[in-house]
């Protein structure tokens, strides 16, 4: 079966500065996929190329190709707007919109239309922030504003937003960076439990959580992609002495 | 350092006190219902100011019908597709056409409008404020559009929704407060202007509901009362004026009150 995303020789430029370099490696459908690496290696910049969220940055230059279901989708005439639909996005940052917190879940459901009727539209509402374990904080609040709620939980809502429009790819860029422990430990059982339907990409600075919940594991350092393997290998046993060294914390 | 520029700040809230006392003291005892009703009458007959406080009115709500649109459209335009020469330009014009006094902005709408209409009218005036509000709501949208984090944006994009949207339901209402307060003060700016109406609206001395009439204000009122020999037509001058500056000073208050966030 042909992978979900592959990516192949993929290099990015922000203005003259290279911050990728020859990037390829295939993300099979259904599976947790772990970007780790030290701080400004590059995870958020190469996450932001799987749904073209670069796009938005002038300097930025990819060269490259990532083929997401057999398409490459920085080809010319690519449906940007299909394409994130498609592939989902929780930032780094929180960034709620200012919007009720009912208004931040329904957003993305009303711009592309997928309920059939209010009912539908509340439910969906509900559903996603039960799956980004948010409901019982907001349920007696759900008409106030978003910034009302505290930073763990403006996280938790920006992922109950992407997880409301269905996407078919999930990227995650530290989505537990801001979590206490039971928090983190509900998004990671979201994870696993997403992955029954979803591709997830999840980036994080924490091992332990890669280990966790992710099927494969990818080390980035300076912009360059050191080893991917299966997590289980890598954790036990990966090919790279930098990839040991990093991951066991032998790092200068 | 920090008590010089205390000083400087303390002086000059003093000298706006200052003025507004003043205009207080001077205009006050002069205002009662008629003369906010009345229509100028010949020196000695008492005499208002209710159609000089219409055709205001008339011509700064034209002003904002028009202006307001438009400039809001021409921000959010050169926030979120202004980054080229053409964008460029259209900001280049505005700064220009902000500092251009108001005299030579009522010229041209004399030339533009009057001149063919073969005369003035409360048309025209409020065209004329139209122009001097446009480019200053284009500014402020602009520049509160920007201050939109561009975080919240790419939160919108990521869920599928087309630029348009973006602009219009996220990036629009998290500005809404800054583009209202914007709008707000373009108001207050052109209820203040008398120069581009003496060419384009002239005066009236009825009450007049015909845009394409000669149309009175508040402003032009002001100047011929109080360039009249009478000493009755400058107390009528301070107390139309403590009217006008009270207005404004309405809308100012109004504008921090109402655009507290909602969200
Ligand atoms: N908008 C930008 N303009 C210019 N350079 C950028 C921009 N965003 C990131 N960079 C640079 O690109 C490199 C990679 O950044 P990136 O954000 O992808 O790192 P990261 O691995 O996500 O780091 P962290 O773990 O701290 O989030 C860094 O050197 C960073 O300074
Ligand atoms: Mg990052």
């Amino acid at each position: 079966m042909e992978n979900k995303i592959r990516v192949s020789n993929l290099n990015f430029f922000y203005g003259k500065a290279q911050a990728l370099y020859d990037i390829s490696l295939e993300v099979p459908e259904r599976e947790v996929i772990a970007f780790i690496g030290p701080s400004g290696c590059g995870k958020s910049t190469f996450l932001r190329t799987l749904n073209r969220m670069n796009d938005t940055i002038p300097i930025a230059r990819v060269a490259g190709d990532v083929i997401i279901d057999g398409e490459n989708i920085y080809a010319p005439g690519t449906d940007v707007v299909a394409l994130r639909r498609k592939v989902g996005m929780v930032f780094q940052k929180s960034n709620p919109f200012p919007k009720s917190i009912f208004e931040n879940v329904a957003y993305g459901i009303r711009i592309n239309g997928i309920h059939t009727s209010k009912t539908d539209l509340n439910e969906r509402v509900e559903k996603a922030l039960h799956d980004a374990a948010l409901w019982n904080e907001v349920k007696d609040r759900l008409n106030t504003s978003a910034f009302g709620l505290s930073g763990g939980q403006q996280q938790r809502l920006c992922i109950a937003r992407a997880l409301a429009v269905q996407p078919e790819v999930i990227l995650m860029d530290e989505p537990a960076s801001a979590l206490d422990p039971i928090a983190t430990q509900k998004i990671e059982e979201l994870v696993v439990e997403l992955k029954r339907d979803y591709t997830i990409v999840i980036v994080t600075h924490n091992m332990h959580q890669a280990s966790r919940v992710s099927d494969r594991t990818a080390f980035f350092m300076l912009g360059k992609l050191i080893e991917y393997n299966k997590t289980e290998k890598m954790f036990q046993n990966p090919d790279d002495r930098m990839t040991e060294d990093y991951i066991t914390g032998r790092f200068g | 350092m920090t008590s010089l520029t205390a000083i400087c700040a303390a002086f000059v809230t003093g000298l706006l006190l200052l003025i507004i006392g003043y205009i207080a003291i001077r205009g006050f005892s002069s205002i009662n219902f008629q003369f906010l009703t009345d229509t100028p009458k010949p020196v000695g007959e008492g005499g208002g100011i209710g159609n000089s406080i219409l055709g205001s009115a008339m011509m700064t709500l034209l002003a904002a019908v028009i202006g307001l649109p438009v400039g809001i459209a021409a921000g959010v335009y050169l926030a979120e597709y202004g980054r080229n020469w053409y964008g460029n330009t259209i900001r280049f014009v505005a700064d220009t056409l902000i500092g251009i006094p108001s005299i030579i902005i009522g010229i041209f709408i004399y030339t533009l409008v009057v001149l063919p209409m073969g005369r003035q009218s409360g048309l025209a005036g409020g065209l004329a404020l139209a122009v001097i509000m446009i480019p200053i709501v284009a500014r402020t949208t602009e520049e509160m559009i920007k201050l939109v984090p561009s975080s919240m944006r790419e939160g919108a994009l990521a869920l599928g929704a087309p630029q348009w949207r973006v602009s219009w339901n996220i990036v629009l209402p998290a500005a809404a407060s800054g583009i209202a307060t914007g709008a707000m003060l373009a108001i207050a700016r052109v209820t203040g202007e008398t120069a581009p109406l003496l060419f384009t609206a002239l005066n009236s001395r009825f009450y007049n509901y015909y845009l394409d009439q000669p149309m009175s204000s508040l402003t032009v009122q002001i100047f011929n009362y109080a360039t009249g020999p009478f000493e009755v037509e400058h107390a009528m001058a301070w107390a139309a004026t403590l009217i006008l500056v009270g207005t404004i000073l309405i809308i100012n208050v109004l504008v921090r009150t109402v655009t507290k966030r909602r969200y």
